[in-house]
C-alpha cells in the first residue's frame, strides 16, 4: 500500500485528447469525436461532423418540389419512406391536394415496415457494438424479408422513392398483403428470441443499465426527440401528437420509459417494434379501394408563405420547413433532422463514463450520419 | 393556447414587436435584434407561454436581409410560435446567442454560422460545423457563386 501511494505521488498524470473516427466501426458512418480523457474516463466529447455534408438544402433550392423528394432518401437512408412522405405531405398541405384513404393507409403501412426494418438493423448493430456478433445475423435475416417486400412493390430495397406528391408511385403488388402477413407471423416468433438472446443477457444488462442517463428536463432543453427522448419520459411521438396519414385511425401506444439510461433507450425501441406490428395488423386487412395516385398538375407551385410538416421517422421528429415565394422551387427549404438534434445530448450522456460506454451511448441514440450532415 | 391569446401576452412585453398571422399556420413574431435575448427569456420563463423546446433554428437569406427563424414549442401547453430576427448588415451580421436559454441552439447556431456567416455573440464554440475551416464564403446565401454547381441554370 505504501509503495502504491509512493508511485501515485511520483507519476505525473494529465488529461489528453483522443480522436475517435472518422473511420471507426462504432460511429456507424463517417464521423469523428474528439475525446478529452483522464485515463479511460471521458471528460468531454466534441463531435466533428460534416464528412458527408452534401448541402441537400441548397440543392433543393434549385429543383422542383417533385424532384426534391428524391433527395430526401439520402438524409436518413433507413427511414427513406418517412422522409419522402414528409415532403409529400407538406406539398399536399400547402397546395391543397387531397389524397384518398387508400394512399394514406399504404403510406402508413410502408412507414411502419420501414420503422421495423430500421429498428431491426439498429438492434443488429447494437449487439455488435457491445460485443455480441450473433445479433447482427439475426437482425439482418429478418430485415431481409422486409426489403424483399419493398422490392416487389417499390422496385427498390432501401431508398424507395415511393411516396410522391399526390400518392405513391406504384400500386401494391398482388402478393403484398400475403407477404406482409407472413412476415408479421414470422417476426412475432422471432422478436422474443431477440429478448432471450440480448435483452436478458447479464453482460449486456451490466453494459447498458445506469449508463448515459438523461433526465426529462435535459432532453427537452437539448431539443432531443424520437425513441431516445421517449426513454427519458418525454412524450414526443408525432404520430400521437400531430397525427398524419392514417395514424388517427389506428390504436397504438406511445412507448415511454422513465429511467433515461442506455437500457431504457434499448427497451423503447424493442417495444416500438411490437407497436409497429400491431399498427400494420390493424390496417393490412382493410386497405381501402381506390386510385394509388390522384391527378396533380404537371408543375406544382406553392402559394407564397411558409409551411412546416413534421413526421415521426425511425429516429424521431423530422421537420420540413419551406419558405415559398410562389415559384415551382422552394426559396428556402430546411430539414430539421432528428439525428442532428439528438447529438446535443451526447456530451452530457458521456461525461464521467468510460470509452466503452461511449460506444454503447452512441449506439442507443441510433444516429445515421448522413441525417446529421445532410 | 390560440394565436390571438399568445399575441396579446407577448405584445404586452415590448412595443417593438411585429406580428404576422397570414401565410403561416403559426403566429410569427418579429423581434428587433437588441431585444432578442430579452424576449426569448420571457418566452421560456413566462408560465402562460412556457416555450421550453427549441424545435428548429433556421438561417434565411431574404435578399437584402439575413435572418434567423426560431420554431419554439411548449411541451406543457403544446403550442408553437415562430420567432424571427433580421439584420441588414451583410458584412458582419451578428445576433446574441440563445444557447443558455435553449441548449438545443448549440449546434444549430454553428450551422447558421457555417452556411450563412451569421455570428452569435456569446456562443462558446462557434465554428465551421460542416464545411472545412478554410472554406471561402457562405454557401446558403443567395449571392454565393459556386462555379462547380452543375444544377444552376
Amino acid at each position: 500500500m505504501g509503495n502504491q501511494q509512493f508511485l501515485a505521488d511520483k507519476i505525473r498524470t494529465e488529461e489528453y485528447l483522443l480522436n475517435m473516427g472518422p473511420q471507426h466501426p462504432a460511429t456507424h458512418g463517417v464521423m469523428r469525436m474528439v475525446l478529452k480523457l483522464d485515463g479511460e474516463e471521458i471528460r468531454d466529447v466534441e463531435p466533428v461532423m460534416g464528412y458527408i455534408h452534401r448541402s441537400i438544402e441548397k440543392m433543393c433550392e434549385h429543383v422542383s418540389y417533385k424532384q426534391a423528394i428524391h433527395l430526401t432518401d439520402r438524409l436518413d437512408y433507413l427511414s427513406s419512406h418517412m422522409n419522402n412522405e414528409a415532403v409529400a405531405l407538406l406539398v399536399e398541405k400547402a397546395a391543397g391536394i387531397e389524397v384518398n384513404d387508400r394512399i394514406k393507409v399504404i403510406r402508413t403501412i410502408m412507414a411502419e415496415l420501414t420503422r421495423l426494418a430500421s429498428h431491426q438493423l439498429w438492434w443488429a448493430v447494437m449487439g455488435m457494438d457491445t460485443g455480441a456478433l450473433t445479433t447482427f445475423f439475426y437482425g439482418f435475416r429478418d430485415r431481409e424479408l422486409i426489403n424483399d417486400i419493398f422490392e416487389e412493390t417499390c422496385g427498390s430495397r432501401l431508398t424507395m422513392n415511393y411516396s410522391l406528391i399526390g400518392g405513391v408511385r406504384y400500386d401494391l403488388h398482388e402478393n403484398f398483403v400475403k407477404r406482409v402477413k407472413d412476415f408479421i407471423a414470422h417476426f412475432k416468433k422471432k422478436l422474443p428470441e431477440y429478448d432471450n438472446l440480448l435483452s436478458n443477457n447479464v453482460i449486456f444488462r451490466k453494459r447498458t443499465e445506469g449508463i448515459g442517463i438523461l433526465t426529462k428536463e435535459q432532453v427537452i432543453d437539448f431539443g432531443m426527440n424520437g425513441p431516445t427522448a421517449r426513454a427519458s419520459g418525454f412524450a414526443c411521438d408525432i404520430r400521437k401528437k400531430l397525427p398524419y396519414s392514417a395514424y388517427d385511425k389506428v390504436d397504438f401506444q406511445e412507448i415511454l420509459a422513465t429511467e433515461g439510461d442506455a437500457f431504457a433507450r434499448y427497451k423503447v425501441r424493442i417495444l416500438e417494434m411490437w407497436e409497429s406490428m400491431s399498427i400494420i395488423e390493424q390496417l393490412i386487412d382493410n386497405i381501402p379501394e381506390g386510385e394509388h395516385r390522384v391527378k396533380t398538375k404537371a408543375v406544382i407551385k406553392l402559394p407564397e408563405g411558409e409551411f412546416l410538416q413534421r413526421v415521426e421517422t425511425a429516429r424521431g421528429d423530422l421537420g420540413v420547413y419551406v419558405i415559398s415565394d410562389g415559384k415551382k422551387n422552394p426559396y428556402r427549404l430546411k430539414f430539421r433532422s432528428p439525428s442532428f438534434a439528438n447529438m446535443h445530448g451526447l456530451n452530457t450522456m458521456s461525461v464521467g463514463t468510460k470509452i466503452a460506454d461511449l460506444v454503447v451511448n452512441f449506439s442507443t441514440i441510433d444516429v445515421v450520419v448522413p441525417d446529421i450532415d445532410r | 393556447m390560440g394565436n390571438t391569446e399568445l399575441k396579446n401576452i407577448i405584445g404586452s412585453w415590448s412595443e417593438n414587436l411585429t406580428f404576422v398571422e397570414e401565410g403561416s399556420e403559426f403566429l410569427i413574431v418579429e423581434v428587433p435584434a437588441n431585444e432578442l435575448r430579452d424576449i426569448a427569456e420571457k418566452l421560456k420563463t413566462n408560465k402562460d407561454t412556457a416555450f421550453d423546446y427549441l424545435f428548429s433554428l433556421t438561417g434565411v437569406d431574404y435578399g437584402t436581409e439575413l435572418g434567423i427563424v426560431y420554431h419554439i414549442e411548449s411541451t406543457t401547453h403544446n403550442h408553437m410560435i415562430v420567432m424571427k430576427v433580421k439584420t441588414e448588415d451583410r458584412e458582419t451580421p451578428n445576433f446574441d446567442t440563445v444557447t443558455d436559454i435553449w441548449a438545443a441552439a448549440y449546434f444549430n447556431e454553428s450551422e447558421a454560422y457555417d452556411l450563412f456567416g451569421i455570428k452569435f455573440n456569446g456562443h462558446k464554440n462557434l465554428r465551421r460545423i460542416f464545411l472545412d475551416d478554410d472554406w471561402k464564403g457562405w454557401p446558403l446565401r443567395k449571392d454565393y457563386v459556386d462555379e462547380f454547381n452543375m444544377l444552376t441554370r
